[in-house]
């Protein structure tokens, strides 16, 4: 075990994933010799070359549109999107022809080999274009995966299991915790299973329910709760194509309370999702309404952006109203 | 590389393109296809001449007018019928149809329909073919209408920068749709090219098969000796409407007398004679094929889920 931050952790699944195969490229905008503008690339050039490890010219649609066809040919690309507000312009690219290739040839040519990885969310003061989490975009495209860590350990093993999963993994890094969140790490190899959530804390009156960074918003206000003596129940989704549904509803079975937080503005984001499922599955255990405590629906904001962010107070005030309905 | 194909052949591989898109027409109206169908009728020597030189470990990408290079790559025939039917036995299990053909056993890579979005796609293909070095070539097909997207230009100068083996096929029929190209780029088209750096080639005359793949043997064999990124652009004329089975002239964006040149040197219309010698064999061989369409089984509830992850 060693110490690390988030950001070495990935920096770290990447090292050993090229170790165990050459086929394994790593390739964005600066994250060749620099190691990409947050270093999460470092000395990967310098350690497998300029053929395994390079800096692509700028253009998005291009990066995951090479990454395709490099994984069409058996490459196991991992492909950098710089800030997953720029993921946009590859849009095409991964809905388009990430996720139906398998499916409209019948499984006779496809990209199942490709990881895109890119730093997601706020907490950086970077404002509207370099704090955005759109993950739900994401969920709604049949044939890729989405994949969300929450620390060091579940980063590396997270993206060890996308590089080599068969199914194409969109990977979006909490960047406000790369070196902000730090944790005991294996130097080994090891995956974590995707599709599958982590029941964190068990609890018995309300479930919380996170994804990435905002698990340690809820894991905040369920320490609040719990000293007005309120036991939370608390769940990092870490996938969220596929989703792990039997957990969630197990857990809401039991507590009887649901409440969802993420970042991204609330309406159509994965929260909707997430209720809609579980007042289906769980209708007869419901003891109030599913709640959500989400980012606003505005462009994500600048100087506004403490009144944006769905924090440990606002989760703590929905948990109390969740609870007293 | 004379020796490898003659003028009978290649009329025969062009006719049979052309009668089994004229046998679609003939039976579009049953509702058999499962899918619009976008016809190459008029553009077929420029798939023979092409693919005449290429071997099955070649790699092509193309585009959702893909009929003439999906069969003048090798495509079977059979499996191209049954997946126009929607059929399990078609070469996509049914789920691709017309417009997203792929028989990657003989180099018939994924064929999209976003305009341009295949391009990328063959590039990054070319680069797993540079790395790996076994000396295939990769071909990205696409249209004039293609040149106008950002990520045709993203894949030339990556191309260029990395000095990928591939060749950019351009199959220009002068519409995109029913918009001229002059309505549409400001660019010359290859001077364009030449700017990333990559050189250019043009076959004017993209109704004869024999012209289209003796210049691209010569590009062929050069590229052999040097493998790079290489430009060509191939005049060619869409005789039918973008999409459908009908010709379009009543849409008063081009004259049937446009057409009329490139009809007059077609081979197809004006070697009646061959035509009439190889037209039995090969009408036999689509009556069999579609056959082979209508005994297999449309997909199941649980074939549809397939194919997802």
């Amino acid at each position: 075990m060693a110490k690390m931050n988030l950001l070495q952790a990935v920096n770290h699944a990447l090292q050993t994933a090229m170790e165990a195969d050459e086929k394994v490229l790593v390739f964005g905008e600066d994250v060749g010799h620099f190691g990409g503008v947050f270093r999460a690339t470092s000395h990967l050039q310098e350690k497998f070359g300029k053929t395994r490890c390079f800096n692509t010219p700028l253009t998005e649609q291009g990066i995951v549109g090479f990454a395709n066809g490099l994984a069409s040919q058996g490459h196991k690309p991992v492909a950098e999107i710089q800030f997953a507000d720029y993921i946009y312009p590859a849009f095409d690219q991964i809905v388009n022809e990430t996720a139906k290739a398998r499916y409209r040839s019948g499984g006779q040519f496809e990209c199942g080999n490709l990881t895109i990885r890119a730093p997601y969310g706020g907490g950086i003061a970077g404002g509207h274009y370099h704090s955005q989490s759109p993950e739900s975009f994401f969920t709604h495209v049949p044939g890729i995966r989405v994949v969300i860590p929450r620390g060091p350990y579940q980063a590396k093993g997270l993206l060890l299991s996308a590089i080599n999963s068969p199914d194409p993994v969109i990977f979006f890094e909490p960047k406000r915790l790369y070196r902000a969140a730090v944790g005991e790490v294996p130097e080994e190899s090891y995956q974590l299973p995707l599709g599958i959530a982590e029941v964190l804390r068990e609890g018995t009156d309300i479930s919380l329910v996170a994804w990435g960074a905002q698990v340690e918003v809820i894991v905040k206000a369920a320490d609040m709760a719990a000293e007005k003596g309120i036991s939370c129940e608390v769940i990092d989704l870490q996938s969220l194509l596929p989703w792990d549904l039997e957990t969630v509803a197990t857990s809401v079975t039991k507590t009887g309370r649901l409440l969802i937080n993420h970042e991204a503005p609330v309406t159509s984001g994965f929260g909707a999702e997430i209720a809609a499922s579980i007042q289906q599955e769980c209708f007869l255990s419901l003891e109030a309404p599913i709640s959500r405590v989400c980012g606003l629906d505005t462009p994500f904001p600048l100087a506004h952006e403490k009144l944006y962010m769905p924090d440990h107070l606002k989760t703590f005030d929905a948990i109390v109203a969740c609870v007293n309905y | 590389m004379n020796s490898r194909w003659n003028y009978r052949d290649l009329y025969y591989q062009a006719l049979r393109i052309r009668m089994v898109e004229e046998e679609i027409i003939k039976i579009y109206s049953s509702d058999k296809v499962q899918s619009p169908v976008h016809l190459s009728i008029g553009q077929e020597a420029v798939a023979v001449g092409l693919c005449a030189v290429l071997t099955e470990q070649d790699m092509l990408f193309s585009t959702y007018r893909s009929h003439a290079f999906y069969l003048a790559k090798g495509g079977d025939l059979k499996q191209m019928m049954a997946e126009l039917f929607g059929r399990l036995d078609g070469c996509c299990s049914g789920k691709g149809g017309s417009m997203h053909l792929s028989f990657p056993q003989v180099g018939f890579m994924g064929t999209s329909a976003v305009v341009a979005s295949g391009i990328p796609n063959a590039v990054g293909a070319a680069f797993a073919e540079k790395m790996l070095g076994r000396g295939n070539l990769t071909l990205a097909v696409f249209g004039d209408g293609a040149t106008e997207e950002g990520v045709y230009h993203e894949s030339l100068n990556f191309a260029s920068l990395h000095r990928l083996p591939i060749i950019f096929i351009c199959e220009n029929n002068q519409f995109a749709v029913h918009s001229r190209q002059h309505e549409r780029q400001s660019y010359s088209l290859r001077k364009h090219v030449e700017a990333y750096a990559i050189e250019t080639h043009h076959i004017s005359q993209g109704f004869d098969f024999c012209e289209v793949a003796s210049a691209f043997s010569d590009i062929c064999n050069d590229f052999k000796e040097s493998p790079r990124p290489i430009f060509i652009e191939v005049d060619t004329c869409r005789y039918m409407e973008h999409v459908g089975t009908g010709e379009d002239f009543y849409g008063g964006y081009r004259s049937a007398a446009e057409q009329a040149e490139w009809k007059r040197q077609d081979p197809l219309i004006k070697d009646e004679a061959l035509k009439a010698e190889l037209a039995p064999q090969i009408a036999i061989e689509i009556n069999e094929s579609i056959a082979f369409a209508e005994a297999s089984p449309l997909p199941s509830y649980a074939d549809v889920l397939k194919h997802v992850l």
